[in-house]
């Protein structure tokens, strides 16, 4: 397997004809952990969801490749096959699906026909993962996502990923709405995924995912750009001083999408 | 295209076609004044369906099968009843003839009676007698009932005695490959604090050779009985399908209907059941899919006339390709029957932007001292729900597939049967792919 390359070029996304985001480079090898930190509404979800093929996104220019291939030319499910994946910041429920039969579902899609993962085998792979994860077995066999806790459907979005092996897989503010124990789960969850072979972008607020998983690169966004790129020092400086101090740097008064410096 | 009954089958037809039946001679009175009234009737108007350009009348009337050993029975047969070890009570009507029967020794020595139709009328008359199209379906309520009456070609007839809990359920299977109409009338007849599970399968191949079906059941639950009624209907798209199947539970009686409808063609469907004694109870699930241009009315109707009577409607529904689909719920509460208690749900999936689907639950309550619920819902696939599975891979068919099944589910999974249950989710299988 050849380390995997994600390469975003002045990439423009609108929702409902409003421009979110507006002209963003980043390039993510495998290996790498990346972090996009950044307040509210400066488009970090945007870009996340964008990048997967959300409906109600529009890219408007720009260029993105994943492995050498046109990402934007795939559609939803063919990205996914290539290898990405976006655990989501509010994952949908689907009721009548367990989350077992879900899961083989999305596995025997990346299998040749008549190569289909064997029951028993899927089963170990699942009860392995789930325990690695400390979810109750119980949580196989409830219908996908249905009724789950904020906490609880984080936690399936990284068995999710585990399961699924991608190349390249992007978290969505997983750390919102859990506690430090949780917390500390999804990031063993993520650690145990790092390789060569795997890359991985982290979008959140706050620093304290960033003390259980080490990055590679901190990016920082602001009105629909990276503004400022650094290494984990500059998470821990923006743990402590806040964003001010590079709104202060770049003459930024405004820094959600909108407002221009 | 409205079709005068009298140019084809008139009295001579009829009472040709009773005689050569040796049927009794009430019965072919019975037919006679049906045909009568099959000329003055109005056909029947469900809600919201226009039916009237649909061809009831119109149809090749007999067909022939031929017995046979339980081997020799077709395998779409033989994979709906099991192995011959499984399928030790069953009835299998190939094109109006019954082909295969089998009742369980210690069973029938519990005086239960299950055979077709036909023999039931000559064999047990009083009984049938009893029974056949007076208080459940009346001959006289329509056009098609009247027709059904004069013209039924046989179905099936099953009669527990008082006080015979049956555990095994009796199976029976209407098949047709012949381009013939099917007019299939079953009664299931439970004395007092019987109980017993029927579960039936319609099958036919008429895909493009145009046809009738014309099917009435009559269920008759005796006090403190329990009727579980089990059916799933698979007829092709050449039938045009008239179905009333017809309930009544007398004091503290249950019946449960668990429907699996999945006609191809276009289908007027009416399940009413009346909660007749106090303290009575019945439970209405149906799953149906539509496909291609078909149309379709479903009624589910409950009345409580008994005191604490209580009546639940489920109905779930899925449209696609241009089908379209319209699922009335009524319940409708008597005066006087106090402390009943009526709720229903219908919820339909459109999968495409030419299917329609229509849910209109009705309550009508004459009576104050009652409760009643009704939740209903008509919508689209979620796209987000879309984006998420596909997010992980699963092409879109795939993520829809497992939508629909997700949708049907819940009511699937509350079938009282396995072996019910797993026909279903065969069927499912194969309408969604």
């Amino acid at each position: 397997m050849s380390a995997p390359n994600l390469k975003i070029e002045d990439l423009r996304v609108s929702i409902e004809d409003k421009e979110i985001i507006k002209g963003l480079d980043l390039e993510i090898n495998g290996g790498e952990i990346h972090a996009i930190m950044g307040p509210n509404g400066t488009g970090k979800s945007t870009l996340s969801a964008a990048l997967m093929g959300h409906p109600k996104y529009e890219v408007t220019s720009g260029k993105v490749t994943f492995n050498g291939e046109d990402l934007l030319d795939m559609e939803v499910d063919e990205r996914a096959q290539a290898g990405l994946f976006l655990a989501m910041q509010y994952p949908s429920e689907v009721s009548g699906i367990t989350n077992a039969d879900f899961l083989r579902s999305a596995i025997n899609a990346k299998r040749e026909e008549g190569d289909e993962i064997s029951l028993m085998k899927f089963i170990r792979e699942l009860d392995k993962k789930m325990d690695h994860l400390e979810m109750d077995n119980a949580f196989a066999h409830r219908y996908l996502n249905e009724g789950f806790s904020g906490g609880e459907k984080k936690r399936n979005e990284i068995l999710q990923m585990m399961m699924l092996e991608p190349k390249l897989a992007i978290l969505d503010e997983i750390d919102s709405g859990l506690d430090i124990d949780a917390l500390k789960v999804v990031a063993k969850g993520v650690n145990e995924m790092r390789s060569p072979d795997f890359g991985c972008l982290i979008i959140t607020h706050y620093q304290r995912l960033l003390n259980y998983i080490t990055p590679d690169k901190v990016h920082v966004m602001m009105q629909g750009r990276i503004v400022k790129s650094g290494g984990p020092e500059l998470a821990q400086r923006l743990e402590a001083e806040g964003y001010d101090w590079i709104k202060e740097e770049l003459g930024i008064k405004d820094e959600t999408v909108g407002q221009e410096a | 295209m409205s079709v005068d009954t009298s140019l084809r089958f008139d009295k001579d037809y009829v009472t040709g076609f009773s005689n050569s039946r040796q049927e009794p001679a009430w019965l072919q009175e019975l037919r006679l004044q049906a045909l009568e009234l099959a000329q003055e009737l109005p056909m029947p108007k469900p809600d919201k369906t226009k039916i009237d350009k649909w061809n009831f009348t119109d149809f090749k009337h007999e067909a022939a099968g031929t017995p046979v050993a339980f081997n020799e029975l077709p395998e779409d047969v033989k994979a709906l009843v099991g192995s011959e070890a499984e399928a030790k009570n069953v009835l299998v009507i190939h094109n109006g003839t019954p082909v295969y029967s089998a009742l369980e020794q210690a069973v029938k020595d519990q005086g239960v009676i299950y055979t077709d139709l036909l023999t039931a009328a000559k064999e047990h008359e009083d009984l049938v007698k009893k029974f056949f199209m007076k208080s459940a379906v009346a001959v006289d309520e329509n056009r098609l009932t009247a027709l059904h009456a004069a013209l039924f070609v046989n179905g099936a007839f099953l009669y527990v005695p008082k006080n015979v809990e049956l555990s095994a359920p009796i199976q029976a299977v209407y098949y047709q490959d012949d381009e013939a109409a099917i007019f299939n009338h079953v009664i299931v007849a439970v004395e007092d604090n019987s109980s017993v599970t029927y579960v039936e399968n319609y099958l036919s191949t008429n895909e493009s050779t145009d046809s009738v079906a014309n099917i009435v059941s009559e269920v008759f639950a005796g006090s403190g009985s329990k009727v579980v009624y089990g059916a799933v209907d698979n007829l092709a798209k050449g039938m045009t399908t008239y179905v009333n199947r017809r309930g009544r539970a007398e004091k503290d009686a249950r019946i449960e209907w668990a429907l699996g409808q999945f006609n191809d063609g276009n289908t007027v469907s009416d399940n009413t059941t009346h909660l007749i004694g106090d303290g009575s109870f019945t439970d209405t699930k149906t799953v149906t899919i539509g496909r291609g241009d078909q149309k379709q009315n479903f009624v589910a109707q409950i009345f409580n006339h008994g005191k604490h009577s209580e009546g639940y409607i489920l109905t779930h529904g899925v449209m696609k390709d241009s089908a379209s689909s319209i699922f009335n719920g009524i319940t409708k509460i008597e005066h006087g029957a106090t402390k009943s208690h009526g709720e229903q749900t219908e919820r339909v999936l459109m999968l495409s932007e030419k299917a329609r689907g229509d849910a209109n639950p009705i309550l009508l309550i004459d009576e104050d001292d009652v409760t009643a619920g009704h939740a209903a819902s008509v919508g689209r696939i979620d796209p987000l729900q879309m984006f998420y599975l596909m997010s992980r891979g699963i092409s879109k068919a795939e993520a829809e597939r497992l939508i629909i099944h997700g949708f049907l589910a819940p009511v699937v999974s509350q079938m009282p049967l396995e072996s019910v249950k797993n026909r279903l989710v065969e069927v499912i299988e194969r309408k969604v792919r």
